[in-house]
């Protein structure tokens, strides 16, 4: 699903977040990334989703060679890739409802399956009550759930999920784990960017440690 | 990396998400992201006036000048007598025979009326109005020629079909000078073309103008919704999804412009019926202004449209594209 050969990755300023990484994610796969703050966690997944794009090295995802990928077809994998971002990134001028409709109504899916999808979304993650409601009346790991259901509603081949238990208590973070495990069971690609070490380490899935941008070590657990 | 769990299903998601839209459904989003952008507009009510009134005035302008200017071609097109002709006969062709060839003229299709105007009718009317009665008197003969006032029929009265009759009459053996009267109604029709032209550019300035508005307007609002470019362009939207709204911004401001437009043009000319009535009883004209109502709605929507659809393309084209996530 996923494959990194000798990717670097310089930011305009000169930085070097990420150097000479090769890993490869097969489809139906769950694994973290993990690092300490700075390591290059959040970039390794925005490469994945063409946010930012590689300065060296190859990118396959799905299949598919996305290195030079034009500027047009880059909507098109995104539409393939649910994003959890470390900072929600949802609108504040539009419902819970609005926020997670948004994929599929890029997507252009009819009005009556788009109210059916965003309520199984919301439902799924406790937050049928809230749907009229804005996400700035929202507390942390309410919007952060809110960004969860809005990643998963097109129900994508691939669940990129950066920090997404950074704003929830423990119980909380361990029912959206086994969320996540959830779609991992029924084919969903899945990469979690965490620092979260005792919760790794519990749930016993692949690891993928950085260290200042490089690949520190590639656990391999099996649960 | 290896792979960590092995699943047993994997349903073909493909199959699911690539549907095609009907063109019922393709018609459905764009009229749901036309009433949004309606809807977002008229939660702005002020600012949207003030620049629909912006557009709605520079489009009122050329549009009330362009008809001031197609009243008056009107005007001088429908006036009576504009163009009559005097044919001043030889001397030698005695006064009956005069009388028998004005009844000849009166009988050719492209003349409603010949006067005829003996020499003595001739000398007595100089005489009248000249004061050179004293020198007249001192005269052993009438100097004057026969003279006839030709009146054309009024489907030829117009400058070409005038100058044609012109020539027929001057080729009569009893003419010696047939002269054509056009002067002051080609003097008007000179200064309506060089008006129109005017117009003309007039309307490429307040368009020029229109587009700035709309395109500034539009830049705003592209700026406001920075965030949610942003966000939706993260989410896989296309160019295309992200420029509509702003497209159907542009083209409602267009709409709301020329329907203001509309109605300050057809109140001023309205405001103008009466005196204009007045003015052309006076001269004992049936002249009526005209709008054609219909007709002006349809050329300012359209131009409205085209206008406010081109300055939102300009400004979505200039800064959306500096809007990317990262
Ligand atoms: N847009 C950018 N321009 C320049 N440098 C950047 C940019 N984004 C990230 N960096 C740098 O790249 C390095 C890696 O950043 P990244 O966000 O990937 O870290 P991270 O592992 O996600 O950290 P955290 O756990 O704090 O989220 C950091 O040193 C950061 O300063
Ligand atoms: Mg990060």
């Amino acid at each position: 699903m996923i494959r990194f050969d000798n990717i670097s990755k310089r930011y305009p300023g000169g930085f070097e977040a990420l150097s000479n990484i090769s890993l490869e994610l097969e489809a139906g796969a769950m694994a973290f990334v993990t690092g300490h703050s700075g390591a290059g966690k959040s970039t390794l997944l925005k490469l994945i989703a063409l946010i930012e794009r590689t300065t060296r090295g190859q990118l396959h995802i799905n299949g598919q060679n996305v290195t030079n990928i034009s500027r047009r077809r880059i909507p098109f994998i995104r539409r393939k890739i649910g994003f959890i971002f470390q900072d929600h990134n949802l609108l504040f001028d539009r419902t819970v409802f609005d926020n997670v409709a948004l994929p599929l109504v890029i997507t252009g899916y009819r009005h009556q399956e788009i109210g059916r999808r965003v309520r199984a979304a919301l439902d799924k993650l406790g937050l049928l009550s809230k749907e009229r409601m804005y996400p700035i009346t929202l507390s942390g790991g309410e919007q952060q759930r809110v960004g969860i259901a809005r990643a998963v509603v097109n129900k994508p081949l691939l669940l990129l999920a950066d920090e997404p238990t950074g704003n929830l208590d423990p119980a909380l973070s361990f029912e959206i784990m086994e969320l996540f495990e959830r779609f991992n069971q029924v084919g969903v690609t899945i990469l979690i960017a965490s620092h979260d070490i005792g919760l790794l380490d519990r749930l016993g899935y692949p690891v993928i440690a950085l260290d200042h941008g490089r690949l520190a070590g590639m656990e391999q657990q099996y649960a | 990396m290896k792979r960590a769990r092995q699943h047993q299903s994997t349903p073909d998601r493909r199959a699911t998400r690539r549907r095609m839209l009907s063109p019922r459904t393709w018609l459905t989003r764009h009229a749901q992201v036309a009433l949004d952008s309606l809807g977002r507009l008229s939660r702005n009510p002020l600012a949207t006036l003030m620049t629909a009134a912006v557009i709605g005035i520079a489009l009122a302008m050329p549009a009330s000048l362009y008809l001031l200017l197609s009243n008056m071609d009107r005007l001088s097109g429908s006036w009576d007598g504009q163009a009559s002709l005097s044919v001043f006969l030889n001397d030698t062709v005695p006064v009956a025979a005069a009388a028998t060839l004005a009844g000849r003229i009166r009988g050719w299709p492209e003349v409603a009326a010949v006067t005829l105007v003996t020499p003595e009718q001739a000398l007595e009317e100089f005489r009248q109005r000249s004061g050179f009665a004293d020198v007249l008197d001192t005269l052993d003969e009438n100097p004057l020629p026969a003279v006839l006032l030709v009146l054309p029929a009024p489907e030829h009265a117009g400058p070409r079909s005038a100058a044609a009759l012109q020539t027929r009459l001057q080729a009569l053996p009893e003419t010696a000078q047939a002269q054509l009267d056009l002067q002051w109604v080609q003097r008007l029709t000179a200064m309506l073309a060089l008006a129109q032209r005017g117009v003309l550019l007039i309307s490429a300035l307040l368009a020029l103008a229109v587009l700035l508005v709309v395109g500034n307007t539009i830049r705003l609002e592209i700026l406001g919704r920075r965030e949610e470019i942003v966000v939706t362009r993260l989410i896989g939207a296309t160019d295309g999804f992200i420029r509509r709204p702003f497209l159907y911004s542009g083209t409602w401001y267009g709409i709301v412009g020329a329907l203001l437009a509309w109605l300050l043009v057809e109140t001023g000319f309205w405001l103008l019926t009466t005196p204009v009535r007045q003015l052309a009883n006076l001269y004992q004209s049936s002249f009526q202004l005209q709008t054609l109502p219909l007709l002006l709605l349809l050329v300012l929507l359209a131009g409205g449209i085209l206008l406010g659809l081109l300055g939102s393309w300009i400004a979505v084209g200039r800064h959306l594209g500096a809007i990317e996530p990262g």
